[in-house]
């Protein structure tokens, strides 16, 4: 599944923080999903689980949801990405690669495919906590 | 806030021998007829070879390649398919048909969510067909991926040569190697590209004569392989492309 390669990349920059910040151990690692990349968070946690390290074994993920938000530029409204308005091959697509977005929604204002990602596009390591 | 994507791209990359990315500083030039050729070239000999396509607004090579009906496959990230002995990859695969318009954040964007997710697995070389210029996908890659070198392709225009120099001097500043000059769509027997191309202390790699039949080899790889063009590719993946 692809969110093993989220996941390993999410281990991989925790692990990188962990030893700048001379931490022995980790206990609790935030990460933030853009509801854009419709992650399966079930499939994200059972990765994490299975890559983390041993410096991780009692640590928690918490997975926070943040919506998705589009500012058109052609005529300046602003809206919500909405999964359900879209097919499921569309909506694969935006899991796979959310730049694709610009290939399948257009503003519903004016109809415009330039809009930027306002807010929750990807995949974001938020905080990370442990003991040094 | 940190991305995490980016620290994964070199350790995805790190079973490819070689990763060159095909580019000029100008559009239209031959870059993805000579990227997908040399890919094959390089296959044909008996190398495990990936074709990424970089040009994420105007992608030709599935055109070049006549890819249809396939798609990567899920596992642990995406493994490209097998298209004519190349592991292929493309936004094609998730863009369809469809205009896919994207500023350079944008481009961005895509460029290291696909470097981050690709499993290309054990590689002798990764050919990168590039949109043209020297602004982000150039850049990015530059930044990315630590082992990028660069094969330039020009046309006999001095108009195009004079891009290729400033391209030249902005891959020398960032120490990034080059692995010499094509001359694409040649029109006559001058050496003026030749002599300019050594005059910047490169090698110049192969002048490719224009060929009007190459328009008929447009998705069909095996009228494009007996072309001019192709033999020219040949030869540099004999001579001037190779794991030693
Ligand atoms: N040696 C050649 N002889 C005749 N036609 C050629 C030759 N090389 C390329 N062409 C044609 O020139 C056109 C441009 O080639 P190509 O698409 O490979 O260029 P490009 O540099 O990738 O363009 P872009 O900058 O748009 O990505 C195509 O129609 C291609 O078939
Ligand atoms: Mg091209
Ligand atoms: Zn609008």
């Amino acid at each position: 599944m692809h969110e093993w390669a989220l996941a390993e990349a999410i281990i991989a920059a925790a692990e990188k923080i962990a030893v700048k910040e001379k931490l022995r151990e980790v206990k609790e690692v935030t990460i933030k999903v853009g509801e854009l990349q419709q992650v399966e968070e079930d499939i994200l946690r059972f990765a994490l689980s299975q890559l983390k390290p041993s410096s991780f074994k009692n640590a928690e993920f918490h997975i926070t949801k943040a919506r998705t938000a589009l500012r058109c530029r052609t005529c300046g409204n602003s809206w919500l990405f909405r999964r359900n308005k879209l097919d499921e091959a569309t909506a694969e697509a935006i899991h796979f690669v959310p730049e694709v977005a610009h290939s399948y929604i257009k503003c519903p204002k004016c109809g415009s495919p330039d809009f930027e990602i306002t807010e929750g596009r990807g995949v974001w390591l938020e905080n990370i906590k442990g003991v040094r | 806030m940190i991305d995490p994507r980016a620290g994964v791209i070199n350790e995805r990359l790190k079973m490819i021998r070689r990763i060159i990315a095909v580019s000029s500083g100008k559009g239209g030039v031959g870059k993805s007829l000579v990227a997908t050729t040399l890919a094959l070239a390089l296959a044909r000999r008996g190398y495990k070879v990936g074709l990424f396509d970089l040009d994420f607004t105007s992608p030709s090579t599935h055109l070049i390649l006549g890819v249809r009906d396939v798609q990567p496959k899920e596992e642990k990230g995406i493994v490209p398919p097998i298209v004519d002995g190349l592991a292929y990859m493309t936004l094609v695969y998730y863009s369809g048909d469809q205009a896919t318009p994207l500023r350079g954040a944008d481009v961005s964007n895509a460029l290291i969510e696909l470097l981050s997710v690709t499993q290309w697995g054990r590689l002798d070389f990764l050919i990168i067909d590039m949109p043209p210029g020297i602004s982000d996908a150039v850049l990015d890659l530059v930044r990315f991926v630590k082992r990028i070198e660069f094969l330039i392709v020009t046309t006999s225009s001095l108009l195009a040569f004079e891009t290729v120099k400033k391209q030249v001097s902005l891959l020398r500043d960032l120490k990034v190697p080059i692995i010499g000059i094509v001359e694409n769509m040649k029109m006559n027997a001058a050496r003026t590209i030749e002599r300019e191309t050594e005059k910047l202390g490169l090698k110049f790699l192969a002048g490719i004569p224009f060929d009007p039949q190459v328009e008929e080899t447009i998705g069909d790889t095996a009228k494009l392989w007996n072309t001019t063009i192709a033999n020219a590719l040949k030869q540099i993946a004999e001579t001037n492309v190779t794991l030693n």
